[in-house]
């Protein structure tokens, strides 16, 4: 077994991954309030180094330094848990997301992805599934009514939505006919599967915003009727671990409708350098977590009734009918 | 129908996004407040000053102010002007005036019911301090006109409401 290639580079790659999305998480608080101010005609923090490019840190560090308190009647097991176990499914994800062509690198040649798991796509919805775990157990473990009903809200919310999102999903499944996120960003070489399947990545992209809880579909939280939800009961740095969860969740849900509809790290003059394709990846990305904040900025969040409605009545018939003509096309051209 | 619904809702959505975007463009309207000076109103209501004229206070000691107030912030203690020390027009002065501002609410009817005018609140609005005693104004600092770090902004004003 080569010692190297099996468990020293998977290692160094996760680390890579887990800092890089920290780091990230850090910095798309600070990109989210920047832009959401100027969408309001304010600044932002501008006070913290240069641009307020220190306030992340300053605010992690206030969080840490924040008095830990666990209600007493909490379970406290589960409590500490939840938070984490939030987080751990919004890193997970990142694992299959391909960044860019194997570059050469001390004579070996390294692969800019985790892991290249032949069914990336059914990963992806397993995770995404796993991920409303660590908020209905932060909400139940609380022991908290407003607890309780934001993470009852958030289950029915993402079980709801993974139904169009897995529809979406097989409908560019039955295109490129792979599962692997590897081939199907290669497939999106010459045309984004956007052009190919725009009512796709419209649900899919509606079931992201559902799925990471934000808004128009930030109903785990909703704090003019919940307080803050499932995370009503939690302070000092555990807190800041379910934010860390959500915008990671924005982070990987980004990076997931990049490689499905984007094209993900293909786009002009990739050849001339191993690290362009990179860095379309990252720009389109950072464009995905922009419309993010955009759509933060712009509109309400949804009633609890129309929210399912939309949900069962709307976006899951559309994603069939998709579906269904995606499957008759692919046929007849078969 | 289900259709038209969704491409109008759809049209609304991307009407609305347009919006927010014309905005992110808009210079952001935050004053700067430490570095930038704060642009106010004629008619802002910030710390009280006890007003002079040639020399003499013109608060006479009634204690109406003390009176009105909706708080009870202000305290008003009377002495007579006698020959040898006048501090006002009238037979009394304010010995003591004092304004506890931790506890009053710039409601400014202090001024109005001042008989007077010796009492204005003018534009001084950063009166933060150390300790709570320092909050409670004595006449001296009353007496002491505010240094003004700000722009008094004069819009033309509404007829018959000038300062």
């Amino acid at each position: 077994m080569d010692v190297v290639a099996n468990i020293v580079i998977p290692f160094i790659k996760s680390v890579i991954i887990v800092v890089g999305l920290l780091v990230g998480f850090a910095y798309t608080t600070w990109f989210e309030r920047k832009v959401a101010a100027r969408f309001t005609i304010r600044y932002g923090p501008n006070r913290a180094g240069p641009f307020g490019l220190l306030q992340p840190v300053a605010d992690a560090v206030k969080a840490i330094f924040k008095e830990e308190i666990i209600p007493s009647t909490a379970d406290k097991v589960l409590y500490v848990i939840a938070p984490g176990l939030s987080m751990a499914t919004a890193l997970l994800a990142f694992a299959v997301v391909p960044l860019g062509r194997p570059i050469h690198l001390f004579g070996r040649e390294i692969a800019l992805h985790l892991a290249d798991v032949n069914v990336g796509v059914l990963y992806l919805m397993a995770v995404a599934g796993l991920a409303s775990y660590g908020v209905i157990l932060g909400g139940w473990s609380s022991n908290n009514k407003y607890s309780l009903l934001g993470a009852l809200r958030t289950a029915a919310q993402m079980i709801s939505y993974e139904l169009p999102m897995g529809l979406a999903l097989v409908s560019v499944l039955l295109l490129v006919g792979d599962l692997s996120l590897v081939k199907i960003v290669e497939y999106q070489g010459t045309l984004p599967l956007i052009v190919l399947q725009p009512v796709a990545f419209i649900v899919y992209l509606i079931c992201s915003f559902a799925e990471a809880g934000r808004t128009p579909f930030d109903l785990p939280e909703t704090e003019n009727e919940l307080v803050s939800g499932y995370a009503t009961e939690y302070g000092g740095i555990k807190f800041p671990l379910f934010f860390m969860a959500e915008y990671i969740h924005m982070i990987t849900a980004s990076a997931i409708v990049t490689t499905l509809f984007l094209g993900g790290w293909q786009g002009p003059l990739t050849d001339l350098h191993p690290l362009i394709p990179p860095f379309w990846f990252f720009v389109k990305t950072v464009f995905m977590i922009f419309l993010f904040v955009w759509v933060r900025s712009s509109l309400p969040r949804v009633r609890y009734d129309k929210l399912m409605k939309f949900c069962w009545k709307f976006l899951a018939p559309l994603a069939l009918v998709n579906l269904s003509v995606t499957a008759i096309v692919v046929a007849l051209l078969a | 129908m289900v259709i038209t619904e969704a491409i109008n809702g759809l049209y609304q959505l991307l009407r609305g996004m347009g919006v927010t975007l014309r905005y992110l463009f808009v210079k952001p309207i935050t004053v700067q407040y430490p570095e930038e000076e704060v642009r106010l109103h004629p008619r802002f209501r910030g710390r009280h000053e006890l007003q002079q004229e040639d020399g003499l206070e013109l608060c006479v000691g009634c204690g109406l102010c003390a009176a009105y107030c909706p708080t009870g912030c202000i305290y008003v203690e009377a002495g007579e002007n006698t020959e040898r020390e006048r501090y006002s027009e009238g037979e009394r002065y304010a010995k003591v005036y004092e304004i506890n501002l931790s506890r009053c609410i710039f409601c400014g009817y202090c001024e109005e019911a001042c008989p007077t005018g010796a009492i204005k609140l003018r534009h001084e609005f950063a009166l933060s301090d150390y300790q709570r005693d320092d909050l409670v104004y004595t006449k001296e600092r009353l007496l002491t006109p505010a240094t003004p770090h700000v722009i008094v902004q004069s819009p033309e004003p509404a007829e018959g409401l000038e300062d």
